[in-house]
């Protein structure tokens, strides 16, 4: 067990609790910024692919996980932010303030949606918010002039103080771009967690009377952290695009809204952690789902049997699992074993159990 | 000097009138009690003043101003900090967050800063964190500081929204039912914290109670409420002994169970 001395206000501020801590996120780093040396260009592409889930899934997370607000409608921020940064880059705007813009764009446009959607609570907000998603599929068909309408488009080359950045052409430079756009992300999320609007964030998530009692302007910080949320997946959105190469209205059509929030809640609500252990799942699990398939079939030599829709299967069958048996996500259930570690052997099994709450203030609106 | 003043405040839900043409004023540095039976508007009094309510007739007074042209998150920046009767504390949070959320009103920087966490946050935060280490002294919450708000007992949760008030360094205190579900001792401490509240922080208190022993122990002024309407109004022993008040309590006819 570790007692972490504390000798100044500085060592609650601060990003790492303890040097150990510190030590292993940044062997986690070192790692990452490794691993287009370790890995092929299949696999590279695979890990992008992850990041850019991490990124949209701190999105979420900011406005579901820490501000408490549903949104089933993420998948057309990201629709927002695809298609202005491409049409930026398709008039001439260099990709350094076109990325950045199309964040902002969606931010912006995410803030006013947010003013009339964040009234509504709980399940309506979630319909509200499927509304959105439901819309922009439609609106992106309608403004054909600039998204292309059905036919979609296609990103165009781009690069960055002269050096040109493809994700087939140049893969590794391609995933150092989504790395850093992560590590910026998760460094401005870490910061706005340990200052006071994170605090309000999280205010409103478990008690907006008291927030408001405390002197937390609610509409306004509820459109704040939609905003956030909407700038952040507006750059995975852009992110996205230019990944895939080419998208059209069904890139982002409602199952992707539905999978980012699948994500953050097995990755475990409330947590950066979360994020990033539920872009690992969504990311990967297909992929081992394939392989498995692929290798079982070779090892009892069954050909090339198919199965139709063997993976989603699958896939939706540990989805269930997850939401039936561990309710806090991946995270949780880390956080659990690394504790049953470091207490033992005085580990309990009740720990974790939600202890009761006491009555809530009846609603006074 | 009235710190706090209600004039005629009249509050409906529909037919029934929860709070009828009722007045009274806080003075400032006195410990100001509201009692009656449940329903009698006491809460309802809380949730006018901190703005979650507006009254259909009459006018409330902070240092001479209405409040009535507040949003109830802009109560706590005039100094008027609350607690809730069932406790409303943010339970994923350690009860040093709980207390920085205090010191909401306080912040100052905007959204870029917070999230380049420039050194101009760092140093706010140092200032919030020593005003919340303050608090945490005064009601001996040392050795709950780190620990999260869903494992702790119910007398603990009190003392924290408690501290949490106190933290917004608010000038009128409300406090409703600060002892209920406390035991003995806890009741005892709570009042000694309530008078260490009034002589060394000259924070006004104005509170809802129906222990009368914590009352007649701390107030100085008590008002009394039945039904909405004001029944009478005084030091605790004159309340105590007013007939009316004993016949809301107890029913019968006034004074005869005495």
């Amino acid at each position: 067990m570790r007692f972490v001395f504390k000798r100044s206000y500085d060592d609650d501020i601060r990003l790492f609790k303890h040097r150990p801590q510190m030590f292993w996120y940044l062997a986690l780093l070192v790692l990452v910024v490794a691993l287009p040396w370790l890995l092929d260009d299949f696999f590279l592409g695979e890990a992008t692919n992850v990041l850019i889930w991490a990124i949209a899934g701190m999105g979420l997370m900011v406005l579901t996980g820490h501000t408490g607000q549903v949104s089933l409608g993420h998948a057309a921020f990201m629709a927002l932010g695809c298609y202005s940064n491409v049409i930026l880059l398709q008039n001439g705007v260099p990709f350094i303030i076109a990325f950045p813009l199309a964040g902002l764009i969606t931010g912006v446009v995410g803030v006013i949606v947010a003013l009339p959607v964040l009234r509504l609570h709980g399940i309506y907000l979630a319909i509200a918010t499927l509304a959105i998603s439901v819309l922009s599929e439609d609106i992106i068909v309608i403004a054909a002039p600039w998204t292309g309408g059905v036919s979609g488009l296609s990103a165009p080359a781009f690069d960055i103080f002269g050096v040109s950045i493809n994700r087939y052409g140049t893969p590794d430079l391609f995933y150092f771009l989504t790395l850093g756009v992560t590590l910026v992300v998760l460094g401005a999320y870490r910061n706005l967690m340990r200052a006071p609007l994170g605090r309000a964030f999280v205010a409103i998530r478990d008690s907006e009377i008291s927030a408001q009692a405390m002197g937390v302007n609610i509409t306004k910080t509820k459109a704040i952290s939609f905003g956030i949320s909407c700038a952040i997946v507006g750059m995975a959105g852009s992110l996205l695009g230019l990944f895939a190469g080419a998208f059209n209205h069904e890139t982002f059509n409602i199952v992707l809204s539905i999978q980012l929030f699948l994500m953050i809640v097995i990755g475990g609500l409330g947590s950066i952690h979360g994020a990033f252990f539920g872009a690992l799942i969504i990311g990967f699990l297909p992929q081992v789902i394939a392989m498995t398939r692929d290798g079982l079939s070779n090892i009892f030599s069954l050909g090339s049997v198919t199965i139709p829709g063997i993976e989603s299967g699958v896939f939706a069958v540990i989805l269930i699992c997850f939401v039936l048996f561990e309710p806090l996500g991946v995270y949780g259930r880390w956080v659990k074993i690394r504790t049953y570690f470091e207490l033992f052997p005085f580990y309990r099994k009740g720990m974790f159990k939600r202890q009761k709450s006491f009555l809530k203030t009846e609603r006074m609106k | 000097m009235s710190l706090l003043t209600l004039e005629n405040v009249t509050l409906r839900f529909g037919g029934l009138v929860a709070v009828n043409n009722v007045s009274f004023h806080v003075g400032e540095g006195e410990v100001f009690a509201l009692v009656g039976p449940n329903g009698a508007g006491k809460s309802t009094i809380f949730n006018l003043i901190s703005r979650f309510y507006t009254p259909a007739k009459g006018d409330i007074l902070f240092n001479g101003e209405t409040i009535l042209n507040k949003r109830p998150d802009q109560v706590p920046s005039l100094g008027i900090a609350r607690t809730f009767q069932n406790i409303e504390l943010f339970e994923q949070s350690t009860v040093l967050q709980n207390l920085l959320v205090g010191r909401q009103r306080h912040a100052k920087n905007g959204l870029l800063s917070q999230l380049i966490f420039s050194p101009s946050v760092r140093d706010e935060e140092r200032r919030h964190r020593a005003v919340v280490e303050e608090v945490i002294d005064f009601l001996e919450l040392q050795a709950y500081r780190d620990k999260y708000i869903a494992g702790l007992p119910y007398g603990v949760r009190k003392v924290v929204e408690l501290a949490r008030a106190l933290a917004t360094e608010p000038k009128v205190l409300l406090l409703d039912e600060p002892a209920s579900g406390l035991s003995v001792e806890e009741t005892q401490d709570m009042i000694f914290w309530i008078e260490d509240i009034k002589k060394q922080m000259g924070i006004t208190v104005l509170m809802v109670e129906h222990d009368m022993n914590l009352v007649s122990a701390v107030s100085d002024r008590v008002l009394a409420l039945a039904d909405g309407k004001e029944l009478a109004i005084g030091t605790p022993s004159e309340v105590q002994s007013h007939p009316d008040v004993i016949k809301a309590y107890l029913g019968g006819t006034g004074g005869a169970k005495e």
